[in-house]
């Protein structure tokens, strides 16, 4: 029987470490044994044993802590395993509905251990590539019809293709590994917990386009990758898989991890090759191209994390595998990160072409607390709100964008009646105008102003002319921009507007939010009739701003209230309203 | 700047062979030395590279990821993320500046915390979530908040 413990940073966070003891502890003087694997996905269910029986059975427990850890333990031990902490059918659908290609190794391989992953077919892509040689490789990415994953869904195959017809003495794989998409998780979730596919696919793409250095371009804000990246890379080096003459062909090949220092617009690929220089994140007009010149003025290849993990799949599948999954102009999977007002938020890979409905409902179980789900804002600080009735958009890069929202890396924040999208696009507009790299006016300027604006309406002192003001300033960013940071820092907010006009025009003429949420716009309120005087909320409150006689009604102050919530979240009478463009009391 | 700082210094530019490309690198290596990256620091760097104090400080300036101030011994990194913000981070921030008592970007005055708002942490399945030190810690309340910075006040003996 064997012990698979879900040990990526959000394991780790829910806690995986006192889970871990309770089974060593339990598992002492047996033949049992923990084996730490990364994140399998169901991060809803944090911390997750897999245990595979000796019949190859899988059983998945969650929300696990110390105390039912040794509970499964000790049953494991007496050979009749718990049905206690077992994750439930409903649960285990979030699993059914996918198909795993950049996630298969997630929570199934030791990303520790190299032998596990070779084990588990690992490398056999590589040999295969290195017997094809650079052409065919080339030609089996451009049958999978691959496009690139970290947004802008540029083909891949172009991409090498470009860097290989570059005629110099030295060239560069670059991973962007650089996660910067506030929401977006599944680049550090496949780093933690399958580095070596990552790695993998970064030296089939130094063979076909005639690299021999890959540099990885990590996020600082992910210790765990960076530690199991370079686990990786030593012990690929000790198996003799890295160096020179790999396998006995000729092929040589060697890593570098660089760490990056925290700018979004680092994700676009002349700003990071400008930080790989050692300098400000600032990006440059293309051409040239990084493909022509990159990294110390070389032709460079760049994709990222998400791409490269696909690649020995369809190496070792066949492109036309890979093309028979997904649309007409998006082939393959695609991995989601499922958060926000969601039921079960985790990572989800499916084929293209499933709708926004089929993710939310079919896998995830909908929305937390049986709520109504209002939008799904989709690609980020880049991309949009779709809202409830376009759910049933079909999933590819095409359709996406035709919403105005973009695929971007495949973040999916689910929105309900109490996510106000007014503040939405402000959040996403302060983050892009923090972000700008400052180099050119529309950008810097514009969303600067952009924010003034969406700031004024949530304090409540919009004016009637601000929503027209704002989709000016968004078309003018949008096609004034150098990069596409700047190119899409608006469509958070030209989205709002197009979908949810309402919800601006209810901030500016009525001074109310109708979601709830901004707190310039809302009291708080006891209902004299459902409180019952105990006083709890007073006792909670911050900062003193309830009163009153234990068992008779207490009160608000709103002067001195700070909309914490803290009253709301401690009353066991539901007695706490929050009013909004009501007559105030 | 004390000696053993320029001892510190030295041995992290020696791992260097090119100073100007691997800058990021070197002031990467330096916060971790000393916490932040400091004004002597830059000069320091500057004497012995010759890279112009102002391309460093633009540089350490440009990236979110370095600070030009101390930090606690603790730093608190409140998740202002997408999904953490949907499920209340704003109110997690504000609870951490309350009971602490200081700005973000500030220390308190017995030097064990700091605090900052920081973009995704990666972690949004556990939203809302923050991170002090190496550790994550996720689906926060303020009450839960609270309950950790206090165990942490009476590790620390305060």
């Amino acid at each position: 029987m064997r012990f698979l413990l879900g040990y990526g940073s959000c394991g780790i966070a829910s806690g995986a470490d006192s889970v871990l003891s309770g089974l060593n502890e339990a598992f002492l003087g047996t033949d049992f044994s923990v084996e730490k694997v990364g994140c399998n996905g169901l991060c809803f269910a944090e911390p997750i044993v897999e245990v595979i029986t000796d019949k190859g059975e899988s059983i998945l427990y969650g929300r696990l802590n110390r105390e039912s850890a040794v509970k499964l333990a000790e049953s494991a031990k007496s050979g009749v395993l718990t049905d206690d902490n077992r994750l439930s059918e409903e649960e285990l659908a979030f699993l059914k509905g996918q198909k795993r290609i950049v996630l298969s190794g997630c929570g199934k391989v030791n990303p520790e251990s190299i032998d596990s992953y070779i084990e588990n077919g690992g490398y056999n892509a590589l040999k295969k590539a290195l017997s094809i040689g650079a052409d065919k490789i080339i030609e089996e990415i451009k049958i999978s019809g691959l496009r690139g994953r970290g947004g802008a869904g540029f083909p891949t195959h172009i991409k090498w293709q470009s860097a290989r017809n570059s005629q110099s003495d030295e060239k560069y794989i670059v991973c962007n590994a650089d996660e910067g998409d506030p929401g977006a998780f599944m680049d550090r979730a496949v780093l933690e917990g399958d580095p070596h596919r990552v790695l993998e696919g970064m030296m089939i793409a130094g063979i076909a386009v005639g690299a021999e250095t890959g540099i990885i371009y990590v996020r600082a804000e992910y210790p765990l990758a960076v530690k199991r990246l370079k686990i990786a890379i030593n012990e690929m080096r000790e198996k003799g898989i890295l160096g020179e003459n790999i396998f006995g062909s000729g092929f040589n090949f060697d890593f570098h991890i660089m760490m990056g220092a925290g700018a979004f617009v680092c994700g676009e690929e002349t700003a990071l090759l400008a930080s790989l220089g050692g300098n400000r994140g600032m990006p440059v007009t293309k051409p040239p191209f990084p493909a022509q010149k990159g990294f110390r003025k070389k032709p460079t290849n760049i994709n990222n994390v998400e791409t490269f993990a696909n690649v020995s799949w369809i190496i070792e599948n066949g492109g036309s595998a890979f093309a028979s999954m997904g649309t007409e102009g998006s082939k393959g999977t695609k991995v989601f990160a499922l958060a926000g007002r969601v039921k079960r938020g985790g990572l989800v890979e499916v084929p293209m072409g499933l709708t926004i409905n089929d993710i939310v409902f079919g896998i995830c179980g909908g929305i937390k607390d049986d709520g109504d789900i209002k939008a799904v804002q989709m690609g980020g600080p880049s991309g949009g709100c779709i809202p409830k009735n376009m759910l049933d958009t079909v999933i590819d890069y095409e359709n996406i964008a035709k919403t105005g929202a973009i695929m971007g890396s495949g973040g999916m924040i689910v929105m309900d009646e109490k996510t106000c999208m007014v503040d939405m696009a402000k959040f996403f507009m302060d983050f892009t105008s923090k972000e700008s790299c400052g180099k050119c006016v529309p950008c810097r300027i514009g969303t600067t102003r952009m924010l003034e604006i969406l700031q004024r309406i949530v304090n409540g002192e919009g004016e009637e002319s601000d929503i027209d003001t704002l989709v000016e300033l968004g078309e003018s960013i949008k096609t004034g921009a150098l990069c596409g940071l700047g190119n899409s820092a608006p469509n958070p907010v030209l989205t709002t507007i197009k979908y949810f006009k309402d919800e601006y025009e209810a901030h500016i003429k009525e001074k109310r939010c109708p979601a709830k949420k901004c707190s310039e716009l809302i009291t708080y309120n006891i209902i004299e009739d459902l409180c019952r005087g105990c006083s709890l909320c007073s006792k909670k409150c911050p900062v003193d701003a309830i009163s009153g006689k234990v068992k008779s009604p207490f009160k608000i102050d709103s002067e001195k209230c700070v909309r914490c919530g803290q009253c709301i979240e401690n009353c066991r009478f539901n007695a706490i309203e929050i009013i909004s463009g009501e007559v105030k009391l | 700047m004390a000696d053993n700082l320029k001892i510190g210094i030295d041995a992290i530019l020696e791992k260097y062979i090119n100073p100007e490309e691997s800058l990021i690198a070197i002031l990467q290596d330096v916060q971790g030395l000393l916490g932040y990256i400091s004004e002597d620091a830059v000069k320091y760097i500057t004497e012995k590279t010759g890279i112009a104090s102002s391309r460093i400080m633009g540089v350490a300036s440009f990236y979110a990821g370095f600070r030009l101030k101390p930090v606690g011994k603790y730093r608190i990194m409140v998740c202002m993320g997408t999904a953490c913000h949907v499920n209340g981070s704003e109110r997690i921030g504000d609870t951490v500046k309350r009971v602490l008592g200081i700005e973000a970007g500030d220390v308190t005055d017995d030097g064990l915390f700091s605090w900052e708002e920081v973009a995704c942490l990666g972690c949004c399945s556990i939203s809302p979530a923050m991170m002090i030190n190496d550790t994550a810690y996720g689906t926060l309340t303020q009450e839960k908040v609270v309950s950790i910075i206090n165990s942490i006040k009476e590790e620390e003996g305060k």
